[in-house]
């Protein structure tokens, strides 16, 4: 099928930055040393903070570093090559292609998706494992929820970087915006600080958002904050995110299109 | 005066390749080796060569962003890796592939900017500006982002930015690639003016053989990271064994002429073709021809540059 | 000899030469006003809702590590300045791969200025104030509740400047690892974000062997830590001597002396080896 072989073709092209990879790790390694330290000097004053305990809140930490890459919190992904495309114009070249741009770029994302699930979600994780108490997902439920969870997590973040790159059409690049949808998307996604432990109305507004889907809902069901019924609650409120945000990136395209047809890019 | 001394230079790269697994060869490539070249002031010298043939390292080193491995370098006196940046003011270089200047920034911003860095007196930089921009037709240009130029504009921003300091050598690598015919011509013009008004010592690398016809009185071919030839542009023509042809329109068809000093190697009806040595003169065999033939019309065809090239890579 | 005092006479004209460089970046960015704003506005929302996580966790804990919520902004904004103004002034280096790859080293290398001058006021971005601003605020605040004496003035000035020379030396010591391999930018993330990440919290979080390695090996405990417990009356909590807190400018100068190492040799390779 096309978009598996646009997937598989993603993962390979990631997979060829073996430094950059490498590097990548040692990095998030070292900033979930950092916060587990930070979170349980928190967790010893208050041992049950935002309904976590102690390792959980660890785990949360590493968890967060593992989906950073993967769900590319501060953005990146195949999302930079549209943007790029854009830029230099090669993207009217696409528009006219019979392939959908959206699929074909989240087809990519997947791909590169899986790649740093792989890589840079994977060892830190088990780095993690060896330094610290980490909790595991309690049953195969959690587990597979967390999976489905995270591949949604992916798709949202897929959604929201598309219409980040998108506003190259109408700004001179993306730069601007991408950063400022990475420093919302860190804040909003529970990586500065889980946001349960936010005090309310905050929490209850973030939770509430999109980015809530990023971290906290696929960190709640590992944790097992969040079971049986729980878990289809949140995964429902990812979907429906993802359809919102899907059908936006459908409607922004589709005035970038007219517009790249109408004045030449 | 000698300006670049050159002898016995050699660069050598460690090449390493990784083969099946992790296993990992090691090779010494030899970029360039026993290079020896002398360049006087004033010179407009032409360094061509095939691809990988060591003109890019050569330069590298000449203008001290890379150290030799061996040998004897001295640019204006100084040695290039080491006193770069002392040198960097007497020197100008333009990369024909890529700008030096600054991307997002107007020229105007670029050249002002140069002028500061290189220590320019605004005085001499205003005039060395209002000139260059007026050779190579800048005005409009001016306030124009490089990243908006087209290739040709960029390059001839690029060589005015390598110029206004009055670099005493001014290095240009593969300037025209991808120019159209007009700005070649205009940009071999400006270069041949630069050379003789002020007397700016030229080196070219380039591909374009044109270039080297149109600028260059001497030719260093340089293959497999040597020299292999260094001389006067005909000498390059003598060199290959190149051979010019005489055209001669007869007015009736005859069999192959046949004249001292030259060879008949083609004949369609009474057109024939004769050649010749190219050190040689045409005179002589002219006048012998049109001495027994009836003669309608003669015209002279100069060896074809890109087979005197092959013959000397063939034979090196 | 020659070469000597032409390279004490280049080091002379260096920040006149970073200037001109800087202003004409500042320029080029104020030309297109919409992408400068945009992210002037998002570096400062970064910093600002990064010390907003912070007091949101003490919204939730009256003190992290034994220290209260003064005492480690105090620490925060020491470590925050030094980082700042270290990555206004060099932060370029951090991409030294990408001019290497580019050939943009090569261009720099033509012209007669030190090659560390031209990387570092290279995309020179004024938005990078936003940070230093952020963290002075913060220091202030901090400093509010300090008991001052002049000993304690002088000390706290030889912190902040040593914050940012540390600060500077890492940035370059460990982006010259980018001349060996291309691909590793996030390398030095872990030692300068990563260092500022950690001395923002007290050191009392860590376990004492990486504090211990935060001191000997890595000195990035010297940035804010020990000049504070001074600055803020408290006993060190791992025992180490007091006079700690005045070592701070000489383990400055030491890093300072590492990273030009690391700069030289790494340039040395990248002559001596091309691209």
């Amino acid at each position: 099928m096309l978009y598996a072989a646009v997937a598989a073709r993603s993962f390979r092209r990631f997979s060829t930055y073996r430094t950059a990879t490498l590097a990548g790790i040692f990095t998030n390694s070292v900033f979930g040393v950092i916060y587990s330290y930070a979170y349980l000097a928190l967790w010893h004053q208050r041992p049950d903070a935002g309904g976590y305990d102690a390792t959980d809140a660890v785990t949360y930490v590493w968890i967060g570093q593992a989906l950073l890459m993967t769900v590319a919190l501060w953005g990146g992904g195949t999302t930079d090559d549209l943007a790029e495309r854009i830029r230099t114009g090669d993207v009217a070249i696409d528009l006219y292609r019979p392939v959908g741009l959206i699929g074909w770029y989240l087809a990519g994302d997947l791909g590169r998706a899986a790649y740093h699930v792989l890589t840079r979600g994977v060892v830190p994780t088990v780095l993690g494992l060896l330094l610290f108490q980490i909790a595991l997902p309690a049953d195969a439920a959690a587990a597979l929820g967390f999976v489905v969870s995270l591949v949604l997590a992916v798709v949202t973040s897929f959604a929201i970087r598309f219409l980040v790159a998108c506003s190259a059409f109408w700004l001179l690049d993306q730069t601007g915006v991408r950063m400022l949808s990475g420093v919302l998307a860190i804040f909003m996604s529970g990586m500065t600080l889980p946001l349960v432990i936010f005090p309310e109305p905050l929490r209850s507004i973030a939770l509430a958002l999109p980015w809530a889907s990023y971290l906290q809902t696929p960190a709640d069901i590992w944790l097992g904050q969040r079971t049986g019924f729980g878990i289809l609650t949140g995964l429902a409120v990812q979907a429906l995110w993802i359809g919102v945000l899907l059908a936006l990136c459908q409607v922004v395209l589709d005035a970038a299109t007219r517009k790249v047809v109408v004045q030449g890019g | 005066m000698t300006l670049i001394d050159v002898h016995d230079l050699t660069r050598t790269f460690v090449v390493r390749k990784r083969t099946n697994g992790l296993a990992r060869t090691r090779t010494e490539v030899r970029a360039v080796h026993d290079l020896s070249f002398i360049v006087e002031t004033g010179e407009m010298v032409g360094y061509i060569g095939p691809n990988g043939a060591g003109k890019s390292t050569t330069i590298k080193m000449l203008t001290g962003i890379l150290v030799p491995t061996a040998g004897h370098l001295r640019v204006a006196g100084l040695e290039p890796s080491r006193q770069r940046t002392e040198l960097a003011r007497r020197i100008g270089v333009v990369f024909g592939q890529r700008t030096t200047l600054w991307w997002d920034l107007p020229l105007r911003d670029s050249f002002e900017l140069l002028q500061k860095i290189y220590r320019v007196e605004p005085a001499r930089h205003r005039r060395n500006l209002e000139e260059y921009v007026e050779l190579l037709d800048l005005g409009d240009l001016l306030d124009t982002p490089v990243r908006q130029l087209s290739l040709g504009q960029r390059m001839r921003g690029d060589i005015t930015a390598a110029l206004l300091h009055d670099p005493e050598i001014l290095y240009l690598d593969e300037p025209t690639i991808g120019l159209d015919v007009v700005s070649k011509g205009r940009l071999r013009e400006f270069l041949r003016t630069l050379n003789a008004e002020r007397g700016t010592t030229l080196m070219l690398t380039t591909h374009d053989l044109q270039d080297i016809e149109a600028l260059c009185d001497r030719v260093i071919v340089i293959d497999h990271g040597t020299a292999v030839f260094d001389g006067p542009l005909e000498g390059l023509h003598r060199r290959g064994e190149s051979r010019r042809t005489l055209v001669v329109d007869l007015v009736d068809e005859a069999p192959p002429i046949e004249v001292a000093g030259a060879e008949t190697h083609r004949v369609d009806g009474p057109r024939q073709w004769l050649s010749f040595p190219a050190g040689e003169s045409a005179a002589p065999i002219v006048s012998a021809v049109a001495a027994t033939y009836a003669v309608a019309d003669l015209s002279i065809q100069e060896p074809d540059i890109e087979d005197v090239i092959r013959e000397i890579y063939a034979g090196a | 000899m020659a070469e000597t005092s032409t390279r004490l006479a280049g080091v002379r004209q260096a920040p006149r030469e970073y200037v001109w460089i800087a202003r004409m970046w500042v320029r080029s960015s104020l030309a297109y006003p919409t992408s400068f704003w945009i992210l002037t506005v998002s570096s400062a929302l970064i910093t600002l809702l990064d010390f907003v996580g912070l007091a949101l966790m003490f919204h939730t804990v009256p003190a992290l590590g034994g220290f209260s919520l003064q005492e480690i902004a105090l620490l925060y904004g020491a470590s925050g300045i030094g980082i700042g103004v270290a990555d206004l002034v060099i932060g370029s280096v951090e991409q030294i791969g990408a001019y290497v790859r580019t050939g943009g080293l090569d261009s720099m290398l033509t012209r007669p200025v030190p090659l560390l001058v031209q990387v570092c006021a290279d995309r020179f971005a004024i938005r990078r104030l936003g940070r230093i601003s952020q963290a002075v605020v913060v220091f202030v605040y901090g400093a509010w509740w300090v008991d001052w004496t002049p000993a304690k003035v002088g000390l706290a000035v030889l912190m902040l400047v040593s914050a940012c020379l540390i600060f500077f030396s890492l940035f370059v010591t460990f982006s010259c690892i980018q001349f060996w391999t291309l691909d590793s930018t996030e390398f030095a993330n872990a030692f300068t974000y990563g260092g500022n990440t950690m001395t923002q919290y007290p050191m009392t979080i860590f376990p004492r062997e990486v504090l211990k390695g935060l001191t000997f090996l890595l000195p990035i405990a010297f940035v804010n830590w020990y000049p504070c417990l001074y600055l803020l009356d408290r006993p060190d909590p791992f025992g180490m001597p007091s006079w700690f807190a005045v070592l701070s400018p000489l383990v400055a100068v030491l890093t300072v002396a590492v990273a030009g190492l690391a700069w030289r040799t790494g340039v040395r390779h990248y002559t001596s080896t091309g691209s």
